[in-house]
């Protein structure tokens, strides 16, 4: 039985992106680097919603709710108690995916909307409690100067870090996308009635999804705590888990590389716009609103189509 | 194998079925039929549990189903189409079978390893059956409405049922595709052992291919009997066939 599951040109495309960022951090500057390893940070957040939203067809709206909490759970436990570092490190994806079943278990018994102003609702609750327990949590200021590691908390140790982990979490998610699981996921955002026609527990497996995505916006949210030696409540507010949202509606949420393309969009922007202007989100409103009339599938998704049809034509031309 | 006693259901005011009896032997093909708003297709989304009867009983092989939810009624035997195409439109033809097979075989949860070559011979012996192997790699909302329709009953078939459901197969069809859906509809229940409960408009064709005819009017069963006797039956022709 065949068990390849890459093609190996998209397999090398990924291993030679790989190699090239493994080999920036000695020629560029450390601002970049850092800018990188935020990039890698946010892609990995966009990558883990995306596979509820563009996958599963879920409202997830307030995901940074998830993150935070992977983010606060290894913040709290570093600055707070003398347990290991890698035990707290390992203890945000965990937190996280608690969270997330627990929300979730509310939250899928609603369809759509329903679905994502009730986890609004909740996760704000997460955010309030983040933002006002000042004794506990350090309340709107947070928690700086996490003790790390001097391994993984200088801006190289932490970029290699977050490299490393980034291509991890995107193997096991690129897996699941292409497994049974996934396949039934895509089948339930297409048309949920008529999964349960089927045989399949829509709830369960949406349940599922959710607690997966959130094990990894989770992950996401420890790689902020070595990326930045801080956390606060910003994290879990809603308006941040919107922009979220909309890297991968810029990217193209229905591709599986998008995301992390989307989330190199608004870093980028947020970064270097930002500095010019603080109305960048000005830029970012007039890039949505083209984006809608004209690439409707996502930056990412256009491309690929645009590819995909150029290799059907030639392939057309020679047979 | 399938019986459908003083079953009623009500939306607000109106009753939609309100004493409606079936009975379904292993290897018939039964025809639904009655005018439109008769309740047909409400009947079958009971027997399926997309809606919960207020009353009365649905047994298959025995066994109440009436108040299980639509996954688990699927997991007993009965798979079902339905009157809009119902499909996965985004997915290929191929994946929109293949999701179907991976549910009966219990393997829709597996995480890690590639669906591409799992449950794939059964999914292409399906595609097969039907006709649309030609199609297997074109994205389903892509086809036209008769294969979109074809295809329904493929997904269905991927649960391997005892009974398959049919809501109007042949609705929105040229009386070309009409004609090989009838084909294929004979042909699995004469050669391939399967039961079937099907409505449809088309008389003749009705008359033509079932073996037992129940007749709904204003939620209610009229009679169900083979086709000749339903031909002959007054009331059938008072309020049915007469009136209309």
């Amino acid at each position: 039985m065949s068990k390849r599951i890459f093609n190996l040109k998209s397999f090398g495309t990924a291993a030679g992106i790989l190699v090239a960022l493994a080999l920036l951090p000695p020629i560029l500057p450390r601002f970049y680097i850092y800018i990188l390893a935020v990039i890698f940070v946010t892609a990995l957040l966009a990558m883990s919603l995306n596979m509820v939203v563009g996958h599963g067809g879920l409202f997830q709206f307030h995901h940074g709710a998830f993150y935070g909490v992977g983010a606060y759970t290894a913040g709290l436990m570093l600055t707070k108690t003398s347990l290991p570092t890698w035990l707290a490190l390992v203890a945000g994806p965990f937190a996280a995916a608690f969270v997330g079943l627990l929300i979730g278990v509310f939250c899928v018994r609603l369809t759509r909307l329903y679905f994502g102003m009730l986890q609004i609702s909740l996760g704000s609750l997460i955010w309030a409690i983040a933002f006002r327990w000042y004794s506990f949590t350090g309340g709107d200021d947070g928690i700086h100067g996490i003790p790390l590691p001097s391994l993984i908390s200088s801006s190289t140790g932490a970029y290699y870090f977050g490299l490393i982990l980034l291509a991890v979490c995107l193997l096991f998610l690129y897996l699941i996308f292409k497994s049974p699981f996934g396949a039934t996921l895509q089948a339930i955002r297409d048309n949920p009635e008529r999964c349960e026609a089927i045989g399949i527990n829509v709830r369960r497996h949406q349940l599922i999804a959710i607690v997966i995505a959130t094990f990894f916006a989770g992950i996401a949210g420890v790689l902020f705590v070595v990326v930045e030696g801080s956390v606060f409540p910003d994290l879990l507010f809603w308006v941040f888990s919107l922009e979220v949202f909309i890297m991968c509606l810029l990217g193209g949420w229905f591709t599986f590389a998008g995301p992390m393309f989307g989330a190199a969009i608004m870093v980028s922007l947020r970064t270097f716009v930002g500095t010019y202007t603080e109305y960048w989100t000005l830029i970012l409103g007039i890039m949505l609103i083209l984006l809608i009339f004209f690439l409707p599938e996502g930056v990412w998704g256009y491309l690929m189509e645009k590819l995909g049809s150029q290799k059907k034509i030639l392939e057309k031309e020679h047979g | 194998m399938l019986r459908v006693e003083g079953l009623h259901k009500s939306f607000d005011d109106f009753k939609a079925v309100s004493g409606a009896r079936l009975t379904v032997e292993a290897g018939q093909l039964v025809a639904v039929i009655g005018p439109n708003g008769a309740g047909k297709t409400t009947l079958f989304n009971l027997i399926t549990g997309q809606l919960k009867p207020d009353r009365g009983k649905i047994l298959f092989n025995n066994q109440e189903i009436g108040r299980l939810p639509p996954y688990e009624i699927c997991r007993k035997g009965i798979a079902r189409s339905f009157q809009i195409a119902n499909i996965f439109p985004r997915l290929t033809v191929f994946r929109n079978v293949q999701v179907s097979v991976l549910s009966q075989q219990r393997k829709s949860t597996r995480f890690l390893r590639p669906a591409r070559t799992m449950a794939a011979e059964e999914t292409r012996r399906i595609l097969e059956n039907v006709g649309l192997s030609d199609k297997a790699e074109i994205t389903a909302g892509s086809l036209a409405h008769g294969d979109q329709r074809t295809l329904e009953i493929a997904i269905a078939l991927g649960n391997s049922p005892q009974l398959l459901v049919l809501d109007e197969p042949t609705a929105g069809m040229s009386a070309e595709e009409t004609g090989a859906t009838m084909t294929l509809i004979r042909r699995l229940v004469d050669s391939q052992g399967l039961t079937i409960l099907f409505c449809e408009h088309d008389m003749e064709m009705v008359f033509n291919v079932a073996q037992s005819i129940m007749v709904m009017h204003q939620g209610v069963t009229i009679l169900q009997g083979n086709p000749d006797a339903v031909r002959s039956s007054h009331q059938v022709q008072e309020c049915y066939l007469g009136g209309a």
